[in-house]
């Protein structure tokens, strides 16, 4: 790796030194005072995740569609630049800067991965512009600064929720522990998740770590299957957790697989197969379930984009949804009113349920478990904060 | 017990295909002294000839069939040493009397050049792709121990490659040549054997291999992307320098080495984080003890 770590290093710091180059000739013809709003989006449109950055992106967009159909926002069109960061670590960061120093945007969305948003995060603290991320998890996240905004529930939450999957659904109570060590959002699951079950009275057979990206698990697979688990806890991606499901089920490993909301993709039916049915995992939303706010963003989703949402979708759409309303509410598009007006948002009716944003910046809302059955995913229960 | 028997199975299945790469690298570098970089995006280049190749071949034998999957395999080794051949032929060929080094570098570019073309969206896009399915896969549980006939079919195709380039590289006229001028250059075209042709064909030998690994990879681990080459050729490569870089058996044994201990070192609880770490560390003992490699003695015969 040492090679292809240099010449990536190499390449991303180039890229910054030209968007530094870049910005040196003024932020763009951006910013607020042109006859558009400029807001930048920054997705993993291709790579690993991709299919994250896709849903997450389409969601963005229609909000975007639907809020300059109805007239825009403080009497301006809203323009979405969308950056894509090919789900690769630095390549965040990179663009990021280039959206803000380049493009002159007023605020950020983005990213799903937590390891990702991340990232970003510093950038746009330092520049004093709001980044809402729609669905990271981690609680580091918004713990970077004040600009900071999220608009789903955090790990400690989605923790404990799988935690008494295990001990109330599943009866398990030797569990085995897999994590990506490459991702904040997987290790961070894995510690909040192993922190209820042990005060659930449940003991854990065994924990291994695996490297995202990496295609062959059978060296740690064979050594959890000896440890005797009731069930596998996989706070995973989808790509990775679809391989996984495949060896461990030719490993003989038959016991219940369950993980968290990195596992929703179609792709990880595609991938995975006959492997992933009967696996459970935590999500923020089903299209199936919700309130007549939600309906109406199915219908439009489903004419615009011929398929049906998923979470990332959905709070893809709340992401820029909530920045209109505390543009709105402040007046003004200036990042620093933003801000505050975004600190101050109660109850706000989204799609994925009401938005009150909390002291720390992150938003408390309920969770969905959906079920593997016949390649599609089933709305088991909602469980509440 | 069991489980020693599985992970000796897993790496041994993992370390079949580095094996099956890594004589790429060792073949090219005992005939040009160089390492070959761009081998592991052959390696990758192997894989989505048959992800693309399978549809196709599927018109004609039915998808499942032996038949169907050996004329995927083929053709999907044909296609690699093709690119193999024209790689040297457009890269290094002008290079040949140039500094080592230059030949290096421009190995690296074309490996970079080959990723990131692939990645285009008009080429490969850079998301992962499903391996359709050549052979109906089942696990066999032979007393707790599960093997897949995929694992299965694996080893026996390594076997036979393996085999196979002994016997051309032992036995034949051509393989002859290809020791000759791993032993001396010059003094092999004066004996009247054609340097460039015999480049060449290693070129094309060792990319078909590469090819045979992408296809092998692809089924056991159904995953593809334009970027697999790079952890899966860089394991091939240290196999290759393991058993002693320009050795033929010591590419094969390195290969399994590296998978068997990769494999075990994944299976230790709070080690298997470090996975790829200790597959490291262990090339770093080995050389320091010996620094040839476990198969590889100075100067003598090379291929």
């Amino acid at each position: 790796m040492n090679r292809r770590h240099f010449l990536h290093a190499w390449t991303a710091s180039a890229g910054f030194l030209a968007a530094l180059l870049l910005s040196g000739c003024g932020p763009g013809g951006g910013g607020t005072n042109s006859a558009t709003l400029r807001i930048g989006e920054f997705a993993s449109l291709t790579g690993k995740e991709a299919t994250f950055g896709q849903s997450s992106h389409n969601g963005t967009e229609l909000a975007v569609m639907e809020l300059n159909a109805a007239g825009g926002v403080l009497g301006k069109s809203l323009e979405l630049i969308t950056q894509d960061n090919q789900s690769k670590a630095g390549e965040s960061q990179t663009v990021v800067n280039k959206l803000i120093a380049r493009d002159g945007v007023v605020a950020i969305l983005g990213e799903v991965a937590s390891s990702r948003s991340l990232e970003a995060a510093p950038v746009c603290q330092n520049a004093k512009i709001p980044m809402i991320s729609p669905s990271s998890t981690n609680p580091d996240v918004t713990k970077t600064g004040d600009y900071i905004f999220r608009v789903c529930f955090i790990d400690p939450f989605q923790g404990t929720v799988m935690a008494n999957f295990a001990k109330d659904t599943l009866k398990a109570k030797r569990v085995a522990i897999f994590t990506d060590v490459k991702s904040d959002y997987s290790k961070g699951l894995a510690k909040f998740f192993k922190e209820r079950h042990a005060i659930n009275g449940g003991t854990i057979a065994s924990e291994f770590d695996f490297n995202g990206g990496d295609t062959d698990f059978k060296g740690q697979l064979t050594a959890i299957k000896a440890s005797n688990p009731e069930a596998l806890f996989l706070p995973g991606y989808y790509t990775d957790v679809a391989l996984i499901c495949i060896q461990a089920k030719q490993l003989g490993l038959n016991v219940p697989i369950f993980g968290g909301d990195g596992w929703e993709s179609d792709k990880l039916m595609e991938i995975g197969r006959d492997a992933v049915e009967g696996t459970h995992f935590s999500t923020h939303y089903h299209p199936d379930v919700g309130s007549p706010r939600s309906r109406q963003f199915v219908d439009a989703y489903k004419k615009a984009y011929g398929s049906s949402p998923d979470a990332m979708a959905a709070l893809g759409y709340d992401s820029a949804m909530i920045l209109a309303d505390a543009m709105k509410r402040a007046g003004s598009a200036e990042p620093a009113k933003v801000r505050d007006a975004l600190a101050a948002t109660r109850d706000y009716d989204a799609v994925t349920g009401k938005i009150t944003i909390d002291p720390n910046r992150d938003a408390s809302k309920s969770a969905v478990i959906l079920r593997v059955e016949g390649g599609k995913l089933k709305y088991l229960e909602t469980i509440a904060p | 017990m069991t489980e020693f028997l599985q992970q000796l199975l897993n790496g041994l299945s993992l370390g079949a295909i580095y094996a099956l790469i890594a004589l790429g690298y060792t073949m090219v570098y005992g005939v040009l002294r160089f390492i070959n970089f761009a081998h592991s995006d052959v390696f990758m280049l192997g894989a989505f000839a048959g992800y693309y190749l399978a549809p196709i071949v599927a018109r004609v034998f039915p998808s499942g069939s032996v038949a169907g999957a050996v004329v995927v395999l083929l053709s999907a080794m044909a296609i690699c040493a093709v690119i193999g051949v024209t790689i040297e032929y457009l890269a290094y060929r002008p290079l040949r009397r140039r500094p080592r080094l230059t030949v290096l570098i421009t190995a690296i570019g074309v490996s970079l050049l080959i990723e990131f073309t692939s990645q285009h969206r008009l080429v490969f896009g850079p998301s992962p792709r499903t391996f359709p399915q050549l052979l109906d896969a089942r696990t066999l549980d032979i007393g707790g121990v599960a093997i897949g006939t995929t694992q299965i079919v694996v080893f026996v195709l390594t076997a036979v490659l393996l085999a196979g380039l002994t016997f051309v590289v032992q036995s034949t006229k051509v393989g002859t040549a290809m020791r000759a001028v791993s032993f001396n250059e010059q003094a092999a075209a004066l004996m009247g054997v054609n340097i460039n042709r015999i480049i060449s064909f290693t070129f094309a030998l060792g990319s078909a291999l590469a090819g045979a690994g992408g296809v092998l990879f692809a089924m056991s681990y159904t995953k593809i992307e334009p970027l697999m080459g790079v952890q899966t050729g860089l394991k091939a490569f240290v196999a290759a320098v393991l058993g002693g870089i320009g050795n033929l058996p010591g590419a094969a044994l390195g290969g399994i080495v590296l998978g068997v201990v990769e494999t075990f070192a994944g299976g230790v609880q709070g080690l298997s984080n470090y996975r790829d770490g200790i597959a490291f560390a262990v090339l770093i003992l080995i050389l320091l003890f010996r620094p040839a490699g476990l198969l590889g003695r100075a100067q003598v015969e090379k291929v």
